[in-house]
């Protein structure tokens, strides 16, 4: 549905450039929520605005719904920009019109007649739960209510596509939370797609199908969240299962086993001790509910250096466990050592641009 | 002089006072917001940037604005007898009025302009607004508060002017003030043309502040 190619960006202030977005590609495919997920100036903001073209890109390609927007002339540009729905961190609402003013004010833009207006704006403020306030002006509501104005003013000219740059930066967590379960819910009634922008990895596990990890302007990691989060060393699970750097000790192996639905089905530490006579020392862990499955990222210790072991971690494996091996003393400190052949995730596109 | 000889007189000042203002205002209030709307159009970053017109534009308000009224009012009095028809009288004085207070304005609602929220504009932008519809219906509208508060500073700038254009021919109540006043000490004649000015300030201030209530939705 979102196709970029070679995405490229250079802001130029005063002899000085910022290459904001540098060389990303990315692909959004129809009907689902795709997150864009990185820190501040890491180029998001920048890449978002490139989709629908407020910013113009310096190189490459985006394709929305096949369409190639950067070759579009301004009143095509202008026509295709009424397809892309978008939301904003501070709303951009207008305040000097109400809220039902504010949801027809797109209609009008696209040349709606009054009537149609007028109905069609009923529609989108029930959809968006807030009939009551449609004569209320922005400075009146909340601020989860505003961005619900702003997600029906999206709506309003029937996208396929709603772009969402920090939707929720600016609510707090139970706002946050209504608000992404609005988008979700828009996601699966009217199939919309959905490319958000975010800073905050709740976001990405409370509603992302798909994520692309951004750092100083380049994608450095990107795939289905529970691929990526079974992927060993893949920075979405090091963010979400947040377990400190691994205190390596002589003689011993440091693993991070991360499973799939709820552990209790797959009791493998205990398997593990019982099968091989181990002592396994579990260092720490999380669990995470992600789409609906539990996805969890355990830390053990296992005595004996990792050669010592390979019966052992091939057992994980085979129980269909993703295994990630911390390196010991010998080897360089911290680097995390995979196994390709058997690691689950190497077959699917690791873009590490 | 007695109050019956006043009255007329002071009558005829105020309408004539109150005709230069009105007129000016008008012509003001339009050649300032276009002049301002071009100014934020064509800055670097607007919506129509044209950096060299921007510097021209910029200039000439700089100039303008630099021009005491009384020597502006001199210095076109060719300019004004070829437009009205003559340069002494009311009418002859809404021309230099207006060219003086549009500079002015222009300023005002270039920095009104400015305050309009750039994320409204880039929302309006992504909905596939058009160039016009953004300067209609987000900038001047999103605006008013600011507008209408410039222009009630502008009115009563004009109705301060407007009583020098009087001292050189305009008439209105700054023409009676000299006239009577200053030249004859007629004490109650400048008292009775204080009282009136001041209540024609306090009137469009008033009015001008409760029009920027009604339109401020904050
Ligand atoms: N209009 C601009 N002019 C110059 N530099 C810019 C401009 N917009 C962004 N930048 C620079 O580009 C880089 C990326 O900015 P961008 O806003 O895309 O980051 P971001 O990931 O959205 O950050 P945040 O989370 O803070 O919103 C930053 O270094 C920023 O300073
Ligand atoms: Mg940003």
């Amino acid at each position: 549905m979102i196709q970029i190619e070679k995405l490229r960006k250079v802001y130029r202030t005063r002899g000085r450039e910022v290459t904001a977005v540098d060389g990303v590609d990315l692909t959004v495919r129809e009907g689902e929520v795709f997150g864009v997920l990185g820190r501040s100036g890491a180029g998001k903001s920048t890449l978002l605005r490139c989709v629908n073209l407020l910013e113009r890109p310096d190189a490459g390609r985006v394709l929305v719904d096949g369409q190639d927007l950067p070759a579009l002339s301004g009143g095509e540009l202008r026509r295709a920009r009424r397809r892309i729905g978008m939301i904003h961190q501070h709303f951009g609402l207008l305040s000097s019109r109400t809220v039902a003013g504010n949801v027809a004010f797109p209609l009008e833009v696209m040349g709606v007649p009054r009537a149609e207006r007028a109905e069609r704006v009923a529609e989108l403020l029930e959809l968006v739960g807030l009939t009551e306030h449609a004569r209320a002006y922005p400075a009146q509501i909340s601020g989860g209510q505003k961005q619900r104005v702003g997600i029906a003013r999206a709506l309003a000219g029937r996208p396929k596509v709603l772009l969402s740059d920090e939707a929720t930066s600016a609510l707090d967590p139970e706002t946050t939370a209504s608000i992404l379960e609005l988008l979700r819910d828009l996601n699966r009634r009217l199939g919309l797609t959905i490319l958000l922008i975010t800073h905050e990895m709740d976001v990405v596990k409370r509603i992302c199908d798909s994520v692309a990890i951004m750092r100083d302007g380049r994608v450095v990691e990107s795939g289905p969240v529970r691929e990526l989060l079974l992927r060993p060393g893949s920075e979405l699970a090091r963010g979400l299962f947040p377990l400190p750097d691994p205190v390596l000790r002589a003689g011993t192996t440091v693993v991070d086993v991360t499973f799939e639905g709820d552990g209790a089905d797959r009791p493998f530490v205990s398997t593990l001790a019982r099968t091989y006579s181990i002592d396994v020392n579990i260092l720490g862990g999380a669990v995470e509910e992600i789409g609906g499955t539990r996805i969890g990222r355990l830390r053990i210790e296992l005595p004996g250096e990792p050669d010592v072991n390979a019966a052992q971690l091939a057992h994980l494996r085979e129980a269909g466990l993703a295994v990630e091996i911390h390196g010991t003393a010998g080897d360089a400190p911290g680097a995390p050592a995979t196994d390709p052949a058997t690691d689950p995730a190497t077959d699917e596109e690791a873009p590490v641009s | 002089m007695t109050w019956d000889e006043m009255v007329p007189l002071l009558r005829q000042g105020t309408l004539e006072t109150l005709q230069m203002t009105v007129w000016s205002t008008l012509f003001t209030a339009l050649g300032g917001t276009l002049l301002g709307v071009l100014l934020v159009l064509t800055e670097r970053g607007g919506l129509l940037p044209v950096p060299a017109v921007n510097k021209v534009l910029g200039a000439i308000v700089n100039i303008g604005r630099s021009l005491p009224f009384v020597i502006l009012m001199m210095a076109i009095i060719p300019f004004t007898r070829a437009l009205v028809g003559t340069s002494i009288g009311t009418q002859a004085a809404i021309v230099p009025l207006t060219l003086s207070a549009i500079p002015f304005y222009a300023r005002l609602v270039e920095t009104a302009l400015r305050e309009v929220d750039p994320g409204v504009v880039a929302a309006a932008q992504a909905m596939g607004a058009s160039r016009g519809q953004i300067i209609w219906k987000v900038l001047l509208r999103e605006a008013r508060p600011g507008l209408v508060a410039g222009l009630t500073v502008t009115v009563i700038a004009l109705i301060g002017y407007s009583a020098m254009a009087g001292a050189i021919g305009g008439g209105g109540l700054g023409d009676l003030a000299i006239r009577y006043g200053y030249q004859r000490f007629e004490t109650g004649m400048m008292l009775a043309i204080l009282v009136l000015l001041i209540a024609l300030v306090q009137v469009v201030q008033s009015l001008g502040d409760l029009a920027v209530r009604r339109l401020t939705h904050k």
